[in-house]
């Protein structure tokens, strides 16, 4: 379970996040709003690329504020970018494997626990290939791959499905569902795409313009008022 | 405005069990390390075989001094090229790097008169001590602004050991007697003291240094590396230690420039400070990335080309200094046509002449039995 609580981030005159107070429980939870909403630097504050002014962040117990920004990995955060950022020089297994060393893996299974997070994802026969000869999709899902490897205890999802066609986002969201259950972890995943939301999430928090307008069961958040305005729009409701 | 968030009942409570899709669960076992395939293996030993016993019965005496520089510069090179095609990281500071191993070589042998090997690896590690001093900025700089501090630093330096010119048995610390004349030279190690011996020396310390390199590239540090030249912040996302593993690239890159400095000490006509500039370090770079810093093969093409082509001149009767020009018109065409320099494109254009003759051949009794 993660709480936030008062969370305030500044930059300058700019607030991308304002008093932000949530509490998302264990599974697959939706960040959605507009774009400038704040949902990346929620990300970024998770994973301690930027600094909040005020407030407090409660991770399964541990104050993650505290946690310095190199070790969170090795604490448990595990994050995607909006931009692809699995290594293409390197094999489907190696950019796997760089998580994993670099985040405590050092066992004598290091590498079946590797290719265990491979399999996860479906990428098991292209283990030895290079990122740079796979498919969107599947460059995709080599990050996805990334975030579950080891005993990761938060995975932040920024948009993984951003310019893929339908049936890889369906597949996608399958791997993503699959996660709480499998992995253990906590998942926050910030979509434009609503079926994949819908598929995926349990939960969903809104942010607008820093704020939160809203959160709760997805079914309910959907219906809200105030997101359809700040966000979904009628056209997507009716 | 704070909004308290509603309690989860969400009818999708439990979907996250929901049952997976057609995704392999079966357990795949990992793919076998390996740091060189047997082809390769194979041409490797072909080429060492060749370049160690054929070359020195094929060249004389001027040709295989020139060939030994080669291997030396080519340690030199393969340091810069990891710094770069590995790390993402320019200096501009190995040539001085280069000399100061040197420098140190010749003034531990005149202090403790070790033997030639001793020498020559502690001072590769002094080399990466001073690297990694130079590196600091690093940690927070990138680009231009980093090859500028390094190329002020290579300068700084530079000056220094102007000063101090090379150890040649004097007192003090320098070591630096002005009756000892302006060159210094190590003495070899009674296993090489001719010059082919000292030539297939050098090769062995070469072949232990892309070892070392080849190692780094497929180990953990070479993983890193890779990440932060992908990106810094997604490298720390991921746990990569980006501070240790950039001076760890300096100090891997220094340490290479320092061997080779020792073993140019011990090479035939020893050293002298004028035979380091500091432009040298740029044109160092640009013969570099020529070669290709994306594999360990370009360092090898950036040392022939970088000792080689000047001596051709030489012997052509033409200016030495024209191989400065043709090094800034080939980096601009390499830049250009081939990013990943020479040692990439090359296998290209080679497997591309090999299909373009197999069409000729394939083609040829197709077409005659046309015409009959």
């Amino acid at each position: 379970m993660i709480e936030v609580t008062g969370l305030t981030v500044r930059f300058g005159g700019v607030v991308p996040i304002d008093q932000m107070t949530v509490t998302l429980p264990h599974g697959t939870c939706g960040l959605i709003g507009p774009n400038g909403a704040g949902k990346t630097t929620f990300f970024n504050v998770l994973s301690g690329f930027a600094r909040p002014v005020a407030g407090r962040v409660v991770a399964f117990g541990d104050d993650l504020l505290s946690i310095p920004t190199y070790r969170r990995a090795r604490w448990g955060v595990r994050r995607t970018f909006q931009t692809e950022q699995a290594i293409p020089n390197l094999s489907v297994f190696d950019n796997v494997l760089l998580v994993h060393e670099n985040t405590g893996g050092t066992g004598v299974n290091r590498r079946q626990e590797v290719m265990d997070a491979v399999t996860f994802v479906g990428l098991a026969d292209h283990a030895r290939d290079h990122v740079a000869t796979l498919g969107a999709g599947q460059r995709r899902l080599v990050e996805v791959a990334r975030a579950v490897v080891g005993q990761p205890k938060l995975i932040l999802l920024d948009e993984p499905s951003a310019g893929l066609p339908d049936e890889e986002t369906e597949f996608l969201g399958t791997v993503i569902q699959r996660i709480p259950g499998e992995i253990g972890a906590s998942v926050v995943l910030v979509e434009h795409d609503m079926s994949l939301v819908s598929a995926c999430c349990e939960m969903i928090a809104v942010l607008d313009f820093g704020k939160l307008i809203a959160s709760g069961a997805t079914a309910d958040v959907l219906r809200d008022e105030r997101v359809i305005r700040a966000y979904l729009g009628e056209e997507d409701v009716a | 405005m704070t909004i308290e968030s509603a309690p989860v009942t969400s009818e999708t409570a439990d979907r996250s069990a929901a049952e997976p899709a057609a995704v392999p669960s079966k357990p795949a076992a990992p793919p076998r390390d390996r740091l060189i395939s047997p082809v390769q293996l194979i041409i490797i030993a072909a080429l060492l075989a060749f370049a160690m016993f054929a070359l020195p019965e094929l060249v004389d005496l001027r040709w295989l001094l020139v060939a030994t520089s080669v291997v030396i510069y080519t340690v030199i090179m393969l340091g810069l090229g990891l710094l770069i095609g590995r790390v993402g990281l320019v200096s501009l500071c190995q040539f001085v790097l280069f000399a100061i191993g040197a420098w140190v070589a010749l003034r531990l042998h005149y202090l403790t008169s070790m033997p030639l090997p001793l020498v020559v690896l502690l001072a590769g590690l002094v080399t990466a001590v001073i690297g990694v001093l130079i590196g600091l900025p690093a940690l927070r700089l990138s680009g231009l602004y980093l090859a500028l501090i390094t190329l002020m630093a290579a300068g700084g330096l530079t000056v220094v050991l102007a000063r101090l010119q090379f150890p040649n048995g004097g007192d003090g610390f320098s070591g630096n007697s002005r009756a000892g004349g302006s060159t210094s030279r190590l003495p070899r190690p009674s296993l090489a003291l001719g010059d082919v011996a000292y030539f297939r020396y050098c090769i062995i310390v070469a072949v232990v240094m892309f070892l070392i390199a080849a190692w780094h590239v497929r180990s953990r540090a070479g993983r890193a590396w890779a990440a932060i030249r992908q990106s810094e912040v997604t490298a720390l996302a991921a746990g990569v230690n980006t501070t240790l593993y950039k001076l760890w690239a300096f100090a891997l890159a220094s340490f290479m420039a320092g061997v080779g400095g020792g073993l140019l000490a011990a090479a035939k006509g020893g050293v002298s400070i004028n035979q380091f500039p500091v432009q040298n370090s740029v044109i160092l770079l640009a013969v570099v990335m020529m070669g290709g810093v994306l594999n360990v093969w370009g360092a090898v093409v950036g040392g022939v080309l970088y000792k080689l082509l000047p001596e051709l001149l030489d012997n052509w009767g033409v200016s030495t200094e024209w191989s400065t020009i043709l090094f800034g018109v080939g980096v601009l065409q390499v830049l250009l046509t081939a990013p990943g320099g020479l040692s990439d494109q090359m296998p290209k254009d080679l497997a591309k002449l090999g299909r373009k003759l197999r069409g000729l051949v394939v083609r040829t009794p197709a077409a005659a039995e046309d015409a009959s």
